[in-house]
This record gives structure tokens, sequence and C-alpha cells, in this order.
């Protein structure tokens, strides 16, 4: 997860006809939060949170239309600043109070991983869904490396992350939260330690993993109340052995295949971790119409075999107007690598199509691959032994499974590209040169000249011509 | 030639290391997967085995199998779309262990850094440049050479340019950059100039093909060395043999420089900081690019750091010597129109048009023997040397490197008795037209050669145009045929082969006595063969199918009777 994701424009367009009225009026609500992981590597993710839920007069037509649904990625773009400062503005208390104090762009892109979204989404106010309330969650993740920023310590603080410490909660908040990951923390076996100490601890299971926070409730005046700021600290007291840290279940890695430049392959490689468990997953891959893809080509094998999907759809690309697109259902065997591969002819452009730097290449957009995975929890060996009898009559349930969507990275592809330099330089230095020579030339040739009558002048030479007509004196 | 060169040894051998099941010199591999992963890199390792299609002598390796290391330091808050590499080769004889310490410090300095845009692969390759090939078409994902590798896990987007570093000593001297690659291939003229404005930043001394760099150009010195260095690249290019591991990333278009840190005893001397900052230099330059390297020159040759001849200046010189094939290929089209003028008006006479068809394809079919068998004679030079190397070995008493190279030279001498062969099909009533004809074809199969070849490796259409062009253009059936013959032999791409040979050395101030200069064209025919076979070189196959058939056509045109 080192790699931060591009821009992904997810717009789902859900909305139906204006409904009707209600009596109640518009009502705002707030809740933030804020997740801090730390890693025993030294590394720290966190995560803001921030919802924002109103009422409105807008109504959400039954069903969804698939008519309106679009997806559109911009593999290009990269998060930066100038994202960060709108988003900002979305949120009800800017950055002036609540969590979002410690929005600093300096700290923030100082990160190894950064991550932006907005959601919005129609939210039902009662079980017949008769009215909705409209939600923005506004999200971003972080993640600190102990390599760049902690100089190789591993212990954090809020204010070494952020270089804040947090005050107030937002005073429209409903809710205002920070919850530190304090899994492999008990009383015995110390290996962290949090300052300062939680009151409350909050244990869920979260991607599959369970998982045990402790919770600062920021509207509880007795947390900030003490020392008028509240600068969470995190220790490591006996980190455990650094180890490679814990391959997921599901995990993707894209990557263009072949050289020269003329053919070359796509490939995307799905790997299954799990020791017993298949699942399927949904790829979805968009790929720009100057990739010429041979559809008979496309491959799928898992373990050596041919892996068949049991749903495929393929929209073919037509020039110039819409990409490709490939949505497949593949089902990943247990303990496996899959790779998903498909041939392509780069496609040769006009001239006026390619970028400003063409040498730089093409990106294609990241395969986004959907699945309901399965949970670490269940994936334990159960000390038979111990656990009570019934359960080995019942030893995975379905629900033990949580869904990811997934998106590699993208890829950048270098189309066959004439050599711009001698044509521009050229094709400008003509374009110039015409340009004055025929517009000059033509401008002679159209303007047409006549001959001006002198004005018989103003209302004085009129009285001067009139005197001296009556005097006898030719006019002027 | 070398330690296993007596099959009786070397099989005594291969079964030592099979029992041993350990190579004789090995990559610390676990050593430096942790000490990558301490410095906190992503790091991948890669295993590859490759069985060569022969002992080679030189480097003493058949079964070669080894492992490479590489680790990924991830650009913050990237895609991981772009990447650079550091490669080290290491190798049996080249252990190259203070470039591997060079490149440990330098991951581990950018690993701090907040400011890479591209990922950076640091690449650990065992067996010299057959691991950096296995590591290349794992990581394209291709398979050219037939090499057994295990696929990459880890990948890092699209490369935009290398740099393989190679130190003999922890002394550095002078630091000597190589930019000839596989085939021919040059790197983009501005990494060059990348590399040659960090040298002038830091005071590093320069050299290029081992030379110092000519001060002063106004005297009669500055140029006669700029020529000298501008020769031995030519020759280096015309090999095409990768000079460095970086010869191979550009077959995959990734602009690719090999730096060799040199110790020559001189006074001034510089550490690794010094060649460290001049890489960090580099690296951060090239982290910046936005675009791939391509706004200078890809074609041209070098006679010094500061000055490079380009493509538009000496493109014209292999022109003008192809000139003269066509010319001369003109003027036997002239002669021969008037030949079948004669019978053509002759037969105008007598009755309409039924002489000049039967005139043509009597030269046609006295064509089709020569062009066929020669032909044959050049599948066979290509094929035969590999495929017959164990009947060879079992019936004398040679190695198996031996038995190929001694193959290839017999094969090779064999063709110069196709004449007395290939005579069956023999227009008797015009002789002239057959030869004629045969040298028309000839001339004009040479001249297409030589210009495809030139196009792609100028040094190397030079070098044969230079040599093969004089000799061809003056074949002729009648005149002083031992002087023709002499020539003619003198200019056959073997001798050339052995006359570069000496030419090198003698330029390298390292002159050859006679018996080396054989022994080092014996070993270099292996390496030709082997090189075609590992890393998918051309010269071979260039010079057995394609130029030595038509040599033997003028060594047919010269003995027509």
């Amino acid at each position: 997860m080192a790699a931060a994701l591009p821009l992904v424009l997810l717009v789902l367009l859900l909305l139906g006809p204006v409904g009707r009225g209600h009596a109640e009026p518009p009502r705002d609500s707030l809740r933030e939060e804020l997740v801090i992981t730390p890693l025993p590597s030294g590394d720290v993710a966190a995560t803001f949170q921030f919802r924002t839920r109103w009422d409105s007069e807008l109504q959400r037509e039954e069903g969804t239309d698939h008519n309106f649904l679009r997806y559109a990625v911009l593999p290009r773009e990269v998060v930066c600043t100038e994202n960060l400062t709108p988003w900002k503005k979305l949120l009800p208390c800017s950055s002036k109070a609540g969590l979002s104090v410690l929005l600093k762009a300096d700290r923030l892109f100082h990160t190894s991983y950064h991550s932006q979204a907005v959601h919005i989404r129609p939210v039902c106010r009662n079980a017949r869904c008769t009215s909705v309330s409209w939600e923005l969650r506004q999200t971003l993740s972080v993640v600190f490396d102990a390599f760049v920023t902690g100089q190789g310590k591993k212990d954090w603080s809020l204010f070494r992350m952020f270089s804040r410490t947090l005050t107030e909660p937002c005073p429209l908040a409903s809710e205002s939260r920070v919850y530190v990951d304090i899994t492999g923390y008990n009383q015995d076996n110390e290996t962290l330690e949090v300052t300062p100490p939680p009151t409350t601890t909050y244990q869920d299971v979260i991607l599959g993993a369970r998982k045990t926070y402790a919770v600062y409730d920021l509207l509880d005046t007795a947390v900030i109340n003490n020392s008028r700021n509240l600068n969470l600290q995190l220790k490591w007291k006996s980190p455990p052995e650094s180890e490679a840290p814990p391959v997921p279940f599901l995990h993707a890695q894209r990557y263009v295949s072949g050289y020269g430049l003329q053919n070359g392959k796509l490939n995307t490689l799905l790997y299954n971790t799990h020791p017993h468990r298949a699942f399927p997953v949904l790829l979805l891959d968009t790929v720009p119409w100057h990739l010429r893809l041979y559809v008979h080509t496309l491959t799928i094998t898992s373990k050596g075999k041919d892996n068949k999907p049991s749903y495929v759809h393929y929209q073919p690309a037509q020039d110039r107007l819409q990409p490709h697109l490939l949505e497949m259902l593949i089902q990943l065997p247990a303990n496996s690598a899959t790779k998903v591969s498909i041939q392509f002819e780069r496609a040769l452009l006009k001239w006026t199509e390619y970028t400003p730097d063409p040498n730089h290449g093409f990106y294609v957009s990241p395969s986004v691959i959907s699945a309901l995975v399965p949970s670490t929890v269940a994936a334990k060996p159960v000390d038979w032994e111990e656990s009570p009898l019934f359960k080995s009559l019942y030893p995975v349930s379905d629900s033990s499974s949580y869904f990811v969507r997934l998106y590699t990275e993208p890829l950048l592809v270098n189309l066959p590209t004439p050599d711009f330099s001698m044509p521009y330089n050229v094709i400008c230095l003509t374009c110039t040169v015409v340009a004055v020579c025929y517009g000059s030339f033509y401008n002679l040739l159209t303007r047409t000249f006549h001959i001006e009558e002198p004005s018989t002048g103003g209302l004085a030479k009129r009285l001067a011509n009139l005197i001296r007509r009556a005097r006898g004196v030719p006019p002027l | 030639m070398g330690l296993l060169s007596d099959p009786v040894r070397r099989r005594a051998l291969a079964r030592l290391v099979l029992r041993l099941n350990a190579p004789l010199w090995a990559l610390p591999v676990a050593w430096l997967e942790r000490t990558m992963r301490s410095v906190g890199l992503e790091v991948y390792t890669q295993s590859f085995s490759r069985k060569l299609p022969f002992p080679d002598e030189t480097r003493e390796r058949y079964m070669v199998a080894g492992t490479n290391v590489y680790g990924i330091l991830r650009a913050p808050r990237a895609a991981s779309t772009e990447s650079l590499v550091l490669t080290v080769p290491c190798g049996p004889d080249s252990t190259n262990s203070q470039a591997v310490g060079l490149l440990l410090a330098l991951a581990a300095h950018f690993r701090g850094q907040i400011y890479w845009a591209k990922d950076i692969i640091f690449l650990v390759t065992e067996q010299d440049l057959l691991g950096t090939e296995a590591w290349l078409e794992a990581y394209h994902d291709t398979n050219v050479t037939g090499m057994q590798s295990s696929p990459l896990q880890g990948r890092a987007g699209a490369i935009q340019a290398a740099l393989a570093l190679e130190l003999s000593s922890d002394v550095v001297t002078s630091l000597d950059v190589a930019v000839e690659g596989l085939n021919g291939q040059l790197p983009n003229l501005d990494l060059l100039n990348l590399f040659q404005t960090f040298c002038q930043k830091g005071g590093l001394l320069c050299t290029l093909q081992g030379k110092l760099q000519p001060q002063d150009w106004t005297s009669v010195d500055g140029p006669l060395q700029g020529l000298q260095t501008l020769l031995l690249m030519t020759l280096q290019q015309a090999s095409g043999r990768p000079h460095g591991a970086h010869g191979l990333f550009l077959r995959y278009r990734v602009e690719a420089l090999t730096i060799r840190g040199i110790n020559s005893f001189r006074q001034y001397k510089y550490d690794l900081v010094a060649v460290g900052k001049a890489l960090e230099g580099m690296f951060r330059k090239l982290n910046h690019l936005l675009e791939r390297l391509h706004q200078s020159f890809f074609f041209y040759v070098l006679p010094a750091l500061s000055r490079f001849v380009s493509i538009g200046l000496y493109m014209p010189a292999a022109g003008f010597l192809l000139l003269v094939l066509g010319l001369k290929a003109l003027e036997l089209w002239m002669q021969l129109h008037e030949a079948g003028a004669g019978p053509q008006e002759a037969g105008g006479a007598s009755g309409p048009g039924p002489p000049l068809p039967p005139a043509q394809s009597v030269g046609l079919a006295s064509l089709v023997a020569p062009l066929l068998i020669s032909q044959a004679m050049g599948l066979a030079l290509y094929v035969l040397p590999v495929l017959g190397q164990h009947v060879a070995t079992q019936h004398f008493p040679v190695a198996e490197a031996e038995a190929v190279v001694l193959t290839l030279l017999a094969i090779y001498a064999a063709g110069l008795a196709l004449p007395h062969s290939a005579h069956r099909v023999m227009s008797a009533q015009a002789p002239d037209r057959g030869w004629m004809a045969l040298k028309l074809v000839a001339l004009i199969y040479l001249a297409l050669q030589l210009a495809c070849v030139a196009l792609t490796n100028f040094s190397l259409g030079f070098l044969l145009a230079a040599t093969m062009v004089p000799a061809a253009a003056l074949t002729h059936p009648c005149g002083p045929r031992p002087l023709y013959a002499a020539l003619l032999v003198l200019t056959s791409p073997a001798a050339t082969l052995l006359g570069c040979l000496f030419l090198w050395r003698e330029l390298q101030e390292a002159p050859l006595s006679l018996a080396e200069g054989w022994q080092l064209f014996l070993a270099a025919l292996a390496q030709g063969v082997l090189d075609h076979h590992t890393y998918g070189a051309l010269l071979f196959p260039l010079l057995a199918l394609g130029l030595y058939p038509c040599w033997l056509l003028f060594w047919n045109v010269l003995f027509w009777k």
C-alpha cells in the first residue's frame, strides 16, 4: 500500500425527479473521527472521516437506472495540495476547529501514502424510504513513514505527526472521536503505551481482523480540559521483532509486458493467499481506445490451468469516442496467483491527438477488483480441543467475509511517437511566415480604396462661408 | 584453453559440483535481502537457470544458475508508474563487492529523501549479464533467449533509465563510461552528457574507452587521440556485444550506461563518496525527467566525451562506399543489356521474339545453383557447429567449445571449395553472361545487406563496407586470379574479424603476438556464437546467413569457368 491511488472520480448519478416537499425543516448533523493505526515498523496510518448529513427536498427514485451510472478515471492525476484546499472547504468547521485543525498540507504531503475521497449518497430516513437525507462523507488517509519522517524513531505523538494538537471539538459536531489501534496492548504484556490513558476501549472485527481501539471523545470535557489540549502519544515499549507485514488475502498487480512499439500485453496478477478458501472477484478494466485489444487472446490461468470466467462483459472501444470496457467474474482458487492477460496493438494517433509530452507515455487506468474476502478471524486455525463441540459442525460461516475494492497501479504505455521537434518547429515557423505574408497580401487585395470627399466642415466654417458669400468673397 | 577444456576433467568437476549441490561462487542472497530490508526497501529475489549451448571456456561455466536480488524504493505518494534502475552485476570473475556496498549506501541515503517521483530499483544480479538478461526478461514477461527463471513478484512500472555500476577496487582514480550495447545500440546522448556534467562538477577524471580526454584540440595530438578513441568505439560497437550490463537494457528502450571505477594507480584518487555523489546527482536529474530521454541523438560515434559525430556527418561516408556497389551493378546491368541486345537484334532479323526468353532463362537457371548452394553453406555454418558438437566430441579428442569453433572454421573453409563443386549448370553459349548476372545479383545483395546494417549499427556496416566493397567491386574471373583471390580472402568476414582483433589490441596499447591473436580469434568465435544464443546478439547469424553466402558468391564469380 505504498503507492497512492490516482484520483478516482466515481460519479454516481442517482438523482431522480424532484419529489414533494415535507413539513420538517432541513436538519444538519456532523460526525467526525480520526483512526490512528500504529504499526510495529514505526509507520503510522491515520484516517480522518467526516460525515455531514442533511435532509433535502430531493427524492430518490425507486431503483437505479443503469443508464445514469458513470465511471471515469483520471489515472494521470496525483492528489496534491490543490485538491486538499477545496476538500477542506466542504467541512462545516473548515480547518478552524475540531479534528480538521490537524489537516496541514505541509505535514499531510510529507507522507508515503495519501488518499482523499468524497462520497455522496442518499440515505433513507425511514423504513419505507419515503423521504431521504443526503450524506456527504469525506475521508482522508495518510501513512506516515518511519524512515522519512521519524528519522528511524518509532514513537509517535499527534504533535510530531501533524505539528498541531487537538484543542476543541467542532462546535457543530454531534460526535467527535479519536480511535487508536491498541490491538497488541494488554496489561501483563506491554508492547505499547498510550498517553493519556484511554477511558474506554472499543472492540470490533475490522476488515476481517479483530481489533481493539482506545477511544477519546473530544466532546467529553475531561479529555481536553485537563491540559487545554490533547496530544496523544504512542510509545513502543518492547516492539515485536520487525517481521514482514502480514500479506493480505487479496492483492493484485498490473503490468505491461513485451517490448517494442507494435504489440504488447496487459497482465493483471490476482493473488489469493487464503490457505483453503476460494472466492470470486469482479474485475473491471477500462482500456483507452488507442490500445487495440485482441479479445481472442484473453487468457486467464491459475495454477497453470485455464480458468474460465463465469461472466464476461465486453464493450468494444470506438476510436476517439469510448474506451474498451471489460468486466469479468473470476473464481480465485485457494492459495494461488491468477494471471489475466490480453494482447493489444498500439495505434498510431493523429498528430493533433498526441499530448504535449508524448514521450512520457499514455496512461492506462487501473483495474478495479471487487471481492468478498474471507476474514482473518475465520482463517485462523481453530483450536478444536478448547472450543465447544458444536463448532466442528459449522466450521466456517458465510458471514465471515468482508467487502474490499482494490485498485491496481495505473500503467504507462508508450505509443509510437513521431519526432515532434522538427515538424513542430517547421510548422510553427511556416505558419507564422504564411500568416504574415498572406495576411498582408489578403489585406491589400480585399481592401477597397476610395477617395474620401472632404467634409463640408464644422458649424463655424459654414457660418464663415455664409458671411463670405454675403460679402461676395469666395468661400473657404 | 581453460580449466574446463578437457572433457574428462569437466565431467568430473560437474559431478563434484552436483554432489556439493552448491555453486563455486554464490551471491550472499540472504544477507543482501536482510540488509536491503533493513534499509527500508521492498525486497524480492528471482532465481534463474540456463544451460548454455556449449561450455563457456573464458568464464568456465556451462549449467548456469543464480539468484538476483532487487529492492524497490517506492516513491512517496506516487503510483509506481515509472522507475529508475541502479544495477550491479556480480559474477565469479568480478565479484564487484565495492559496487554492492556503494549501492546499499546509496539505497540507505535515497530512502530518507522525500523528493523521489519515480521508484528506484536497486538490482544485484548474479552471473554477470546472464542474471541481468534473466531479470529483464522476467520484468518484461518475455522469453527471448530460452532462460528459465521464476516470475518477478514486484514491479515498478515502466523503467525510464538505468545505470550499471562496476568497481574493481575501493580506490578509484578514474571513471570509465561504456555506452555500446547489444547489437550496437546506443543510449540517448543526453544520458552521456549528464554523466559528463557530473564528472566535471565533481572534478572526477572521466575516460572513454579507457582513454583520457584530449585537452588540446588545436595541436595534432588531440585529434589523433580522438581518432584512436573513435576507432576503439567503432570496433566495440561493431562487435555487437553488450559492453557492460547496460547493453541489455537498450533492447527494452531503457536508456542505460555502465560506469566503471578504474584504479590505475594514478596519484589523484577519489573515495567512493565522490562516486556516490556523482551517482546521486544523476539519479536526481533522471528523477526530474518528465519524458523519456528522446531529445538528443541515438546514433553517434564519440571521439571524446564532450564531442560526438552525428549521423548526418558519418552517414554520407557509408553512403558513398555503397554507391560504388550500386554503380558497379549498373555497369554490369548495362553490359548485360548490351550482350542481350546482340542476340535480340539477330533474332529480330530471323523471327519475332523467341531468342530473348531462352537467353534470360538460361541466365537465371545458372544463378539458382550457386545462390542455393552458398545459402545452404551459410545455413550449415549457422546450424551445424552447435548441433554437431556432441558428434564431434565423441569422434575427436576435443572439448565442446573447441569442437564448435573448429567446426565453424572447417565449414567456413569448405565453402572455399564451392566453385569447383557448384559448376553444374553452365550456359555454353554465353559464359560471360553467367558470371555477370551472378555478380550483379551478388552486388545488389551485398549493397542491400550493408545498407541495412549501416542503418542500425553504423560501425559494423562501415567496417564491413570498407573491407568488402573494394574486393567485391574488383572481382573478375579474368585477370590476375591469385591476386584477386588473396584480396578476397583477406577481406572475408573472418579475416576482417582477425584484423579487427589485432587493431583493437594495438589501439589499447597491448599489442598481440600472432599466437595470442589466433587464440583470441578462436575465443572470439566461441563468444560470438554464445552471445547469439544467450543474449540474442545478431552478429553471428548476420555473418553466417547473410554476409558469408554473399561473399561466397563473389568467390564463385572469381572462379567462374
